[in-house]
């Protein structure tokens, strides 16, 4: 199966880990990933507070530049996901908006037909395109005894119909129990990481950072799974920060769930990115699966 | 009475909010039940929750919703877009008032605005998001103590590998700028 994929900023450094676990497990189920070729940042939510036809016309150069024999985008931030999908989404509903953004698009020599590319999430193509018989078919490392706390956040579920459900999605429980791990009824696994918060108010992001990493140890949690680089960066980067702030003492791994996955088909920790995480992840997971 | 396609609105500041919002002509059905605010992560933080601030949207009182820290407290969640019993788009209208306050030079003493600018300047520029130039030119000549506090962890991440010291540029970087000139000519949404 073949895709466009949109990477978007966050994985070319910050979350590499993420960008190359995803090619990895993409490369073992058989999802062929045609990076969109010189994309450009989404521009996360800082367009959208300035002026919304910009922000809209910077998205939809993405989406014009899709070749034309594929009619789907991966992208595995959930920024990059909701603003895509917004702005196709808003192409479609509101044509006095299409006009205007296919005029800003011709400014550059490109046009976008609305509602020409569905935009997905890896985990939705791998839960729902490729399913449970193939991945289970590719576990050789089974996670039986790996305690995962599945962690959505906001903008994989929200506000767009239709995925998962948007206050207790399921999909990344699904897929963590096809690989044999004891999945977590993770409470707030749909709440809130703060976003650019960190950036703008420390006390504001802190605690919603604080409620997220609190709430894995309450449930006994190995780990806390993330599918969105934002999450991963407030929870992972800024643990250090929290237990400073609160005069707390967590010590959480973050990773994403592609590096997991991969694990499981058993490649290799050095080609899943692990090690870039700086609350160490490797020491719990080779405890409870064994020496690999 | 102002209209806007075809409703008549008592207060003209709604009907300013409603044509700049896509889908913002749900706001006339808000039933004043504060699901939105109770669903907030950052409700404790705000001066009036979306709740209230519509309200005064509705009683006209422009200055004081957008002089409001509010919409500068929102997260992006949208939890309460999808509780609102009545599908007001309670977060997009969120992005309405930041712009609005941008614009007319009324959200004084919020550190958003420099953030949001700093951020997409360096995007016009280079084509790409650039965390370095955020780190210098938003914390560092905005927020200097935050800068300090954060740099351990920079040097945390760059060690990683997961710092770029260089922006990365994308190839047609005059073709996007062309495409964000025109879209600022044509100006305006919904």
């Amino acid at each position: 199966m073949k895709y466009a994929y949109y990477p978007g900023c966050s994985l070319e450094k910050n979350s590499a880990a993420y960008d190359v676990s995803v090619r990895a497990v993409a490369d073992v189920l058989g999802i062929q990933l045609v990076e969109i070729d010189d994309w450009n940042c989404c521009g996360a939510t800082e367009f959208f507070s300035q002026d919304e036809l910009v922000a809209c016309s910077v998205v939809a150069r993405n989406l014009a530049l899709v070749e034309p024999q594929l009619n789907q985008v991966v992208a595995p931030c959930a920024a990059c996901y909701l603003n895509l999908k917004k702005v196709d989404q808003l192409m479609v509903e509101h044509p006095r908006m299409n006009a205007h953004i296919n005029e800003a698009l011709a400014a550059g020599g490109l046009k976008y037909q609305a509602g020409r590319v569905r935009v997905r999430h890896l985990l939705d193509v791998i839960v729902a395109d490729i399913g449970e018989a193939a991945v289970r078919d590719k576990v050789v490392r089974p996670l039986s005894g790996l305690r995962v706390a599945p962690y959505y956040g906001c903008q994989w579920v929200r506000p767009m119909d239709g995925v998962d459900n948007p206050e207790y999605p399921m999909k990344m429980d699904e897929l963590f129990k096809w690989l044999g791990a004891e999945v977590v009824d993770y409470p707030v696994k749909a709440h809130c990481c703060g976003g650019h918060m960190t950036q703008i108010s420390e006390p504001q992001a802190f605690e919603l950072i604080r409620r997220l990493l609190q709430n894995a140890v309450d449930y006994e949690a190995d780990l806390i799974l993330c599918m969105c680089p934002m999450c991963q960066l407030n929870m992972d980067g800024y643990q250090n920060r929290v237990n400073h702030f609160f005069g707390l003492n967590f010590n959480v791994p973050i990773v994403f769930f592609t590096q997991m996955l991969g694990v499981a088909f058993g490649l290799d920790f050095s080609k899943l990115g692990f090690g870039k995480e700086l609350v160490a992840a490797k020491p719990v997971i080779q405890a409870k699966l064994g020496a690999a | 009475m102002v209209t806007h396609q075809g409703h008549k609105h008592s207060s003209k500041f709604l009907a300013e909010v409603i044509a700049n919002t896509p889908g913002g002509e749900r706001m006339v059905h808000c039933l004043q039940c504060g699901s939105c605010g109770g669903s907030c992560p950052s409700g404790a933080d705000m001066q009036y929750t979306p709740r209230a601030l519509f309200a005064m949207i509705n009683a006209d009182r422009r200055d004081e919703v957008l002089s409001a820290n509010t919409m500068w407290s929102c997260v992006s969640c949208y939890f309460c877009t999808t509780r609102c019993p009545q599908k007001v788009p309670i977060t997009e209208i969120m992005y309405t008032l930041k712009r609005l306050a941008i614009r007319d030079g009324m959200a004084k003493g919020e550190d958003a605005p420099a953030l949001a600018k700093t951020f997409t300047d360096l995007v016009e520029k280079y084509g790409r998001a650039y965390e370095v130039g955020i780190a210098l030119f938003y914390l560092g000549l905005k927020k200097p103590m935050s800068a300090l506090r954060a740099g351990p962890m920079g040097v945390s991440m760059f060690l990683r590998g997961r710092m770029a010291i260089l922006p990365q540029k994308i190839r047609q970087v005059e073709q996007l700028q062309a495409i964000i000139k025109k879209a600022r000519e044509i100006g305006g949404a919904a």
